[in-house]
C-alpha cells in the first residue's frame, strides 16, 4: 500500500487539531506515516496511532528546533527518500503554516516535484485519470474553487485547518526513532531567543471551527454623519 | 521579472533610492509558478552578486509566500524569513520575528536571504529630486538566454502542477439583519445563544 506522509506542526510533544485532521486525510489516499519533530515527540505517539498512523518517524534531535526549517526539510527530505521504492510515496503533506509552506516547498524542490499550497481538501484521484492525488483550493477571495495536481514527481500538498473532521481509526503504530544527517545549510540560520506568548484559551483563528462576524451599518439618512 | 510594465516598478523603486535595476523579461516566462519565479531570481541574483537579498514576505495573488525559502535553497544561502524587525552588523544579519505562538530572534552570517513582513516600517517616499535622479539610473534588460536558462524550466510548460477544474462559488446568502431599536444588543446575544455560539 502507498505512503502518505505527515508532517506535524508542533514541537512540544502535542498534536494540534490540524494534524488529527492531515491523518484522515493521509487514510483516504494511502497509509499515513507521521513525522514529528523535538524531544518530546514521542508522547505523541498513542494519538497519532489512534488516529490510524501505521507509521511514527521520532526525530528528536534539539537542532531542529535551534535553526530554521532546513533541518526539518533534511530529516523530511531522509525519511522520504527511504520511504520505499519510487511510486511507494503517494504524497507528503505538511500543514500550511508559513514554516509548513516554507518546508514543503524546499523539500519539493529538493524532490525533483511539484508543491500546491493551501489546500482545502485532498483526495486521492479517480483510476486513469494520471493523477494520484488530487488537491482542492479556494482562490480569490473564496469566489473561486479550484482542483489542481502535482504533474512531476511526489505531490507535496499544505494543507489548511478546517479541511476536514478528524475521525479516529485506531492502528498500532511502528515506531521508528530517526538520526538526521544535517546538511552544511541547516546550521546556518540559528534561532538565539524565542519567547511564547501567553494562550488566550480560544482557539486559533484559523483553526476554529466556527467564526461569527458581524458588523453594525451607519449609512442611513438618518444616522450618516 | 516581469513583463514590459514591470519597468514602471523598477523605476518606482529607483526613485525610492535604488541605484541600479535589472529587468528579467522573456516571453517564455508567462505563467512561471514559485520554482520558475526562483530560479530566474536565483541566476539573475548570482550575476549581479550579493551580500543581502531582501524580499517580500508573499505575493498578494498566489500568497504561497515560498519564493525566498526557495531562493535561499537554490542559492545556498541562509534563509532568514518573516522580519518584522531587521538589523546587519558587521556579516551578521538579525531579525526579531512574530509568529501566531512566538516571538524569535534569529541571525545568520551574510551573504544570506531575508524576506520582510508589513511591520518593517513606512517605505520611503519618492521625492522629485529621487524622481529625477532615477532617470539616470541605469536599468539593465536581460532574457532568458542572457542569464542561461532552458526556456523549459519555466513559464506554463515548466509548472510542476496543473489545473484540473474551476467552479465559481454560488454567491453567498445576505445573513441576517438586526434593525437596532435599542434592543441591537439583546438580539446579538440571542442569537449566539439560539445557535449554541455561547
Amino acid at each position: 500500500m502507498s505512503v502518505v506522509l505527515v508532517v506535524v506542526d508542533a514541537v512540544d510533544g502535542s498534536a494540534p487539531k490540524p494534524t488529527l485532521e492531515l491523518l484522515t486525510l493521509a487514510r483516504r489516499i494511502g497509509s499515513p506515516a507521521v513525522v514529528v519533530f523535538g524531544p518530546a515527540a514521542d508522547q505523541v505517539v498513542p494519538v497519532l496511532a489512534e488516529y490510524g498512523a501505521t507509521d511514527v518517524h521520532l526525530v528528536a534531535d534539539p537542532r531542529v528546533l535551534e535553526h530554521l526549517v532546513v533541518p526539518k526539510v533534511d530529516a523530511l527530505e531522509q525519511i522520504a527518500r527511504q520511504a520505499g521504492e519510487p511510486g511507494e510515496l503517494a504524497a507528503v503533506l505538511p500543514p500550511a503554516s508559513p514554516e509548513g509552506k516554507e518546508i514543503g516547498a524546499r523539500l519539493a524542490l529538493r524532490l525533483d516535484s511539484g508543491f500546491i499550497s493551501d489546500a482545502i481538501d485532498v483526495k486521492a484521484g479517480e483510476p486513469g485519470s494520471g493523477h494520484a492525488v488530487i488537491a482542492t483550493q479556494s482562490a480569490f477571495a473564496a469566489s473561486w474553487t479550484v482542483t489542481s495536481a502535482v504533474t512531476v514527481g511526489v505531490p507535496v500538498i499544505a494543507v489548511k485547518p478546517n479541511a476536514t473532521t478528524p475521525t479516529s481509526e485506531p492502528v498500532e503504530a511502528a515506531v521508528h526513532e530517526v538520526a538526521v544527517e544535517l546538511s552544511a545549510a541547516a546550521a546556518a540560520t540559528t534561532i538565539t531567543d524565542r519567547t511564547v506568548r501567553e494562550g488566550s484559551g480560544r482557539p486559533e483563528l484559523t483553526e476554529a471551527s466556527i467564526v461569527v462576524s458581524g458588523g453594525r451599518a451607519w449609512a442611513t439618512a438618518s444616522t450618516s454623519p | 521579472m516581469g513583463p514590459d510594465g514591470a519597468t514602471d516598478a523598477l523605476r518606482k523603486a529607483l526613485s525610492m533610492g535604488g541605484d541600479a535595476a535589472v529587468h528579467v523579461r522573456d516571453d517564455a516566462l508567462h505563467g512561471s509558478d514559485a520554482f520558475a519565479t526562483s530560479l530566474v531570481l536565483a541566476e539573475a541574483i548570482k550575476r549581479i552578486g550579493f551580500d543581502l537579498v531582501v524580499t517580500g514576505m508573499a505575493s498578494t495573488d498566489a500568497g504561497m509566500g515560498v519564493v525566498p525559502a526557495l531562493l535561499a535553497e537554490r542559492l545556498g544561502v541562509p534563509q532568514v524569513t518573516f522580519a518584522g524587525r531587521l538589523s546587519v552588523s558587521g556579516d551578521e544579519v538579525k531579525i526579531l520575528r512574530d509568529s501566531d505562538t512566538s516571538s524569535e530572534t534569529v541571525t545568520a552570517r551574510m551573504p544570506a536571504v531575508v524576506s520582510v513582513t508589513d511591520r518593517t516600517g513606512e517605505a520611503r517616499y519618492p521625492s522629485f529630486k529621487g524622481i529625477m535622479a532615477a532617470k539616470k539610473k541605469p536599468v539593465q534588460t536581460w532574457s532568458l538566454a542572457d542569464l542561461d536558462i532552458d526556456p523549459a524550466l519555466v513559464g506554463l510548460v515548466g509548472a510542476r502542477t496543473a489545473v484540473l477544474a474551476t467552479t465559481r462559488r454560488s454567491a453567498r446568502s445576505a445573513g441576517q439583519l438586526v434593525k437596532d431599536d435599542g434592543d441591537g444588543g439583546r438580539a446579538l446575544a440571542d442569537f449566539l445563544a439560539a445557535q449554541r455560539f455561547i
